[in-house]
């Protein structure tokens, strides 16, 4: 928590900024800390979610577009049905990622957002999402593919794939739809 | 009963066991399932991660096909379930924000739900031939059907009993206990399956801990987080477990004597047919 105090200065512009991206209603927040309480992904976050809200409500905008919390967030939506002032805690999570990767700063959790990103490419190609494909595109834009391979583990991926296949769950093509361009212009601005 | 159906991405792969089951025994209740036309991926967590526009917008379009098609709608994924009624909620609170229009006269229904109102449940009982005595269940429920109720419109978010109503009316026993809706970690399997074994190996020792010989599910992301590693994190933790991830259709099915039965458990990874052979549920196999 030391640093969080490195700049007294507040800006409350950042709250309204992030609270008009829909409706979080973060200035409600009186700290009760019943979001961070029934949090059940504490344990991976590095600032807990009554603190995100806080250094909103203070401005601290680099603090939370680069913190680990945002990206490693279940949204579970455990915090946002506890709030006793309605506060959306998951869904301000969700606006600070989406302005995480529009000011293009530093992703602390890459392989996440290489995992929706491959998911929505996928979904913008057919207008479904296909497992097999999306797996094989998570592991080379992520980098993972060249880890596995380098470091082995490539093998269990590989045998997780065969038995999905022999189980009949890995169907090899995928399915289109007939409204693919209606998907590609919903997805068109996903960079 | 006619119904539109919306299956989602994953009922056409790694949860074809679910699909199977739910073809199954909505023929067997007389629920006939119209798959709406040229639906589309609801965008999941990734749209709502990433693009708020589209994460509404996505599931909005297949809401348009359902209002067309002018039946109630049955998602039996919960992340779809969830993301339709949250498009749902936002399209009619903000009109003309979104490219999408809807009346908001279709029910959207989480499928478990629909299953566990009364008339369904009686008509369920009347067909139970193989009631499932020495099944003793806990229902997980996971986190989208019941959260934030907001949306949901969930009955008791912090403890739905959709699942547990019906198992008891199979014969089974549904224990009861605190994890029903804690979560799995959902996606986080692919970037982040640290985190996700640490909450699966959780769920697995209050499952035991309360005497469960099964877990009984709705989703099929937790289906596959609790199934698919079982092995894995019981190492990890150093602890023996052998609990079969089984969908709530799929013991419906096995109460009522659906043919398919032992072809959508065999799809699974923690083998669900000792269990059933043992309890007398099912013929041994090669017998």
């Amino acid at each position: 928590m030391g640093d969080v105090h490195k700049s007294l200065e507040v800006d409350t512009g950042f709250a309204n900024l992030v609270q008009a991206s829909a409706r979080l209603n973060v200035n409600a927040c009186f700290q009760c800390r019943k979001c961070t309480n029934g949090c059940p992904v504490t344990f991976a976050m590095d600032i807990y979610p009554d603190e995100v809200i806080r250094l909103v409500l203070l401005g601290q905008k680099e603090r939370v577009l680069t913190c680990n919390t945002i990206w490693v967030c279940s949204a579970c939506e455990t915090c946002t049905t506890r709030c006793p002032n309605e506060v959306d805690i998951a869904g301000t999570m969700d606006a600070l990622k989406e302005m995480a990767v529009k000011e293009g700063v530093q992703i602390p959790q890459p392989k996440t957002y290489a995992f929706h990103k491959a998911f929505l490419d996928d979904v913008k190609k057919r207008g479904r999402m296909f497992e097999g494909r999306l797996m094989q595109s998570y592991l080379l834009s992520s980098g993972e593919l060249f880890r596995k391979v380098a470091d082995g583990s490539i093998k269990e991926e590989m045998s997780l794939g065969w038995n999905m296949f022999k189980k009949g769950r890995l169907p090899l093509l995928p399915k289109g739809i007939k409204g693919k361009k209606e998907i590609k212009e919903i997805l068109g601005s996903q960079s | 009963m006619k119904v539109s159906y919306y299956p989602g991405c994953s009922l056409e792969s790694s949860a074809r066991d679910y699909q199977e089951s739910i073809d199954g025994v909505c023929k067997r209740l007389g629920i006939e399932l119209v798959e709406l036309d040229d639906w589309n991926c609801c965008g999941a967590t990734a749209a709502h991660s990433l693009n708020h526009e589209a994460s509404i917008e996505l599931p909005a379009r297949n809401l348009v096909i359902a209002e067309k098609a002018g039946k109630d709608l049955v998602a039996p994924c919960p992340m779809c379930f969830n993301r339709l009624k949250a498009a749902e909620k936002a399209l009619l609170r903000e009109p003309g924000r979104y490219r999408y229009a809807i009346e908001g006269n279709t029910r959207t229904w989480d499928l478990a739900d629909f299953m566990a109102r009364p008339e369904v449940l009686d008509v369920m009982a009347s067909k139970v031939t193989n009631p499932l005595e020495g099944v003793r269940a806990v229902c997980y429920y996971g986190c989208m059907s019941s959260r934030p109720p907001e949306i949901t419109h969930a009955k008791d978010c912090e403890n739905p009993m959709s699942m547990d109503l019906i198992v008891r009316r199979l014969g089974g026993m549904a224990i009861d206990w605190s994890y029903k809706t804690d979560c799995c970690g959902a996606s986080h399997v692919v970037d982040r399956p640290d985190m996700v074994f640490k909450m699966v190996g959780r769920l697995y020792e209050r499952a035991l801990e309360v005497g469960a010989n099964c877990i009984v599910v709705s989703c099929q992301m937790c289906q596959a987080n609790l199934d698919v590693y079982q092995d894995k994190i019981a190492a990890e933790l150093g602890m023996a477990v052998d609990l079969p991830i089984v969908y709530f259709t799929e013991l419906m099915g096995l109460a009522m004597k659906e043919p398919g039965v032992a072809t959508w458990l065999a799809r699974h990874f923690v083998d669900p047919v000792r269990l059933f052979e043992e309890q007398d549920l099912l013929a041994k196999r090669g017998a």
